[in-house]
């Protein structure tokens, strides 16, 4: 699959907001003025706001994004967008009020954290749900986008916030996330389109004559299909990204946290550890897409 | 609406015949001429006339090749365009209503107005079935042609798919699958029309015919020696025959 660089951030930036949204509406510390609680809020938010912005970027019609709420009953996508707006009005509204009278209502809190949990699953469901892409097509991809969820957003929460065991908990729940998908690529490896049952044999029925190959494509140049779904410029580095993840999404923030917790380091340096989590989850995130098998190519010559 | 009807009235669709397809592309062309001039908007392309050519197209042909355990390849043309199918993927993940099944004829269609252009209905699809239009920035797909088969204005003739109406070898069929004695699914009884990729649980409506077996030439006997000595002949046979011998 082609990594529109749009969404590749929208997942990664909206994943860390809405998992820092999820943890101040549960009740993660924070103390200190209005002040600091807008510079928590407007980070949390603006990060799910911005990656929402990002998403639309990869439309051919952004004018019309507000479209992408109607069909809830059987749309992942739609449901995401409604997830997404709902979760961020209910947030706004929890943080107005605890900046204005320095009360977290629980309720409002739990409700909030409730929709940016709802808001990951349905951007993990996108992808999860299509068996086109049987890489994809698996529960462990709600799971890693969840973790890295949680996990980016506890290391920013913990930054700004005051949570005794910070560092330890950052630590858990980074390596948690990375566990899964650690899982998750073991799984992914197995489950190539050659593993899945489609073949050129089942995709032209042509199999109960015989072994199946592609002679000549339909057209000379690239196309739509070719271009988005039968990508594979983007494999060329993959062994290189996929270090590059392990070492700044997983080793350097694991390291940062050792780091700050054994010397007592103030808790802001944990924005180091996310900031390098960031970086690590852009490179796992462009090997998601990348690294995607979509069944069209078994009519282009690929297995 | 992108629910999926339970049933539809009617299942229109296309029977593609491998055995007589030539791969002439004339299928794809016709197309291309008729849905770039009517419909919405046009079938665009980019850099028509250079050298990076590339456009939206609602049928292409591939071309494969087939080898039997034992036996020579043998060459198989394979347009492929929209099966329409009854459990299909790309209108149920559509987010804006814009992807969506008619009941009445069970034909998937796509309201230009409405699409956003996300392409995921694109991603949910195993045949590659739609393209996203490089100008207008909407999605695109075969219509069966619906602004044909329902025409008042078209002679009686042409009220079937550009594509059908066009194909030199009668390879493309086009009719009602919900009834038993229309051709379409007389053909399919006849021939063992096939499902593509049926493992992804589509269940496509329209179905491919593949192609008959091949008459396969057996080795021939060596011809036994003729023990009988062949007639003296005489004459001018006769003299040419022991001038040959005298030759050598």
């Amino acid at each position: 699959m082609h990594p529109a660089v749009s969404v590749i951030f929208f997942t990664v930036m909206s994943g860390a907001g809405f998992g820092m949204i999820f943890l101040l509406g549960l009740g993660f510390p924070v103390d200190g003025g209005a002040g600091k609680v807008f510079l928590v809020s407007l980070t949390g938010g603006g990060l799910a706001v911005a990656g929402l912005l990002a998403s639309t970027f990869h439309l051919g019609h952004p004018e019309r994004a507000w479209r992408a709420l109607s069909q809830w009953r059987t749309s992942w996508l739609s449901r995401e967008g409604i997830a997404a707006i709902m979760t961020l009005m209910l947030f706004g509204l929890y943080a107005l009020i605890w900046m204005t009278s320095g009360t977290r209502s629980s309720l409002l809190g739990w409700t909030a954290a409730l929709g940016a949990a709802a808001t990951v699953f349905t951007t993990s469901m996108i992808y999860a749900q299509l068996k086109t892409v049987p890489q994809w097509n698996s529960p462990l991809t709600p799971a890693v986008y969840s973790g890295f969820a949680l996990g980016s957003g506890w290391l920013l929460a913990s930054a700004f916030g005051n949570h005794g065991y910070a560092e330890v908990w950052g630590m858990v729940l980074v390596a948690l996330a990375w566990s899964a998908k650690w899982l998750w690529w073991v799984r992914a490896g197995r489950a190539r389109l050659a593993d899945s049952g489609s073949s050129p044999e089942t995709a032209t029925g042509l199999g109960l004559i015989g072994k199946v190959r592609l002679l000549e494509r339909p057209h000379t140049g690239e196309n739509y299909l070719t271009r988005e779904m039968v990508h594979r410029i983007g494999r060329k580095h993959a062994r290189t990204l996929r270090m590059l993840a392990l070492l700044l999404g997983a080793l350097v923030p694991l390291v940062i946290l050792a780091l700050i917790a054994l010397s007592g380091a103030p808790a802001l340096f944990i924005l180091a550890a996310a900031l390098s989590m960031s970086v690590g989850l852009l490179a796992e995130r462009w090997l998601f897409f990348a690294e995607a098998e979509h069944a069209v190519s078994l009519y282009y010559g690929h297995r | 609406m992108t629910r999926l009807p339970a049933t539809t009235e009617k299942r229109l669709g296309l029977v593609i015949d491998l055995d007589t397809c030539v791969g002439c592309h004339a299928c794809a062309v016709s197309c291309k001429e008729w849905n770039t001039s009517a419909g919405a908007s046009p079938l665009s392309d980019v850099d028509a006339y250079g050298a990076d050519v590339s456009g939206a197209w609602l049928n292409r042909i591939h071309t494969f090749e087939v080898t039997p355990e034992g036996a020579p390849a043998q060459i198989v043309h394979f347009p492929k365009s929209c099966l329409h199918c009854d459990d299909a993927p790309c209108v149920t993940v559509c987010p804006t209503g814009a992807s969506y099944k008619r009941p009445e004829d069970g034909i998937v269609l796509v309201d230009e107005d409405l699409c956003i252009g996300c392409g995921l209905c694109a991603w949910a699809c195993p045949y590659g079935a739609r393209e996203m239009d490089p100008v207008e920035n909407v999605m695109k797909k075969c219509t069966l042609c619906v602004d044909r088969i329902y025409s008042e204005t078209l002679a009686e003739e042409d009220r079937i798919p550009a594509c059908v109406r066009t194909c030199p070898s009668s390879a493309r069929h086009f009719g009602d699958f919900n009834d038993p004695d229309s051709n379409v699914s007389q053909l399919v009884a006849d021939r063992g029309g096939i499902d593509l990729m049926p493992e992804m649980g589509t269940r496509p409506v329209n179905k491919y015919l593949p192609p008959r077996p091949k008459t396969r030439s057996q080795p021939a006997p060596a011809p036994a020696l003729d023990p009988t000595p062949a007639p003296k002949a005489d004459g001018f046979l006769g003299w040419l025959d022991a001038a040959l011998d005298r030759l050598g």
